[in-house]
């Protein structure tokens, strides 16, 4: 499955995460592996909004896992270490007034997938790998 | 507790969702910051917010949320109604703040669900 996530658009960010997860419910995936893709990719997905102006994410499904990859070519990650940080951001303050910008967003996006890998460059964008594994299929 | 136990609780204005109001409910989580009620995933099915903008039903969305309370009388628009309702969740606005919201229902038997 493959989403163009819209720039600039808070009101449509998460139409993607949503489509996904009407998808896996549909094909009988495990409900907890559908719930943890569902919110590491609403997190990517609002992340791609506020931060890098949109982007495209790639869903591949699996019996066993789920991958995602999600690709912007916004600004970069500066210091991925501490954006991987609980409540470290840089969002600014109109980010925060939408309920966002506190600093959780990767954190938790690690914390529901079982692998996940960030690669970013400054001034090129920013690729974020993803795997949910579904330990009961 | 079910959902309507949570609308005569906090006197609340259904905004949608009445065929669900049989729907029980176990715990619920307050906050106007959604990365924070994205982190604690526990099984939380009811959201207290002040916040109104439509990430609020796409994050109860992807939690399988059941129940929304605007609290402070705020009421969403009919956009966000309309994304509620293709998500079966029902959406409520109570004049209660959001202390004294969260206080009535965890009086009434609804837990926070996240340990400390």
């Amino acid at each position: 499955m493959h989403y163009v996530v819209p720039p600039d658009d808070f009101t449509r960010a998460g139409e993607a995460s949503s489509a996904v997860k009407k998808t896996l419910k549909q094909i009988g995936m495990n409900p907890d592996v559908i719930r943890r893709v569902a919110i590491a990719m609403y997190e990517g997905e609002i992340n791609m909004v506020i931060h890098a102006h949109g982007g495209e994410i790639t869903v591949d499904v699996a019996p066993d896992r789920v991958d995602m990859v999600l690709a912007d070519e916004g600004p970069g990650i500066a210091d991925i270490e501490r954006a991987m940080q609980a409540g470290y951001s840089t969002a600014p303050e109109e980010v925060r007034n939408l309920g966002f910008g506190a600093g959780m967003g990767l954190p938790n996006m690690k914390k529901y997938t079982d692998e996940m890998t960030v690669e970013s460059t400054l001034g090129v964008g920013t690729t974020v790998r993803m795997s949910v594994f579904n330990h009961a299929g | 507790m079910n959902v309507q136990d949570i609308q005569r609780i906090l006197r609340a204005d259904l905004l949608c969702g009445e065929e669900h109001l049989g729907r029980e409910v176990q715990t619920a989580c307050g906050s106007d910051m959604m990365s924070d009620v994205l982190a604690y995933v526990k099984e939380q099915s009811v959201l207290l917010t002040g916040l109104v903008n439509p990430q609020v039903i796409r994050t109860a969305e992807m939690m399988d949320m059941v129940c929304i309370v605007f609290v402070r009388g705020k009421r969403p628009n009919e956009d966000m109604i309309e994304l509620a309702k293709e998500r079966s969740i029902v959406v409520m606005s109570t004049k209660f703040r959001m202390f004294t919201a969260c206080g009535l229902l965890y009086e009434g038997g609804l837990k926070g669900g996240c340990k400390v």
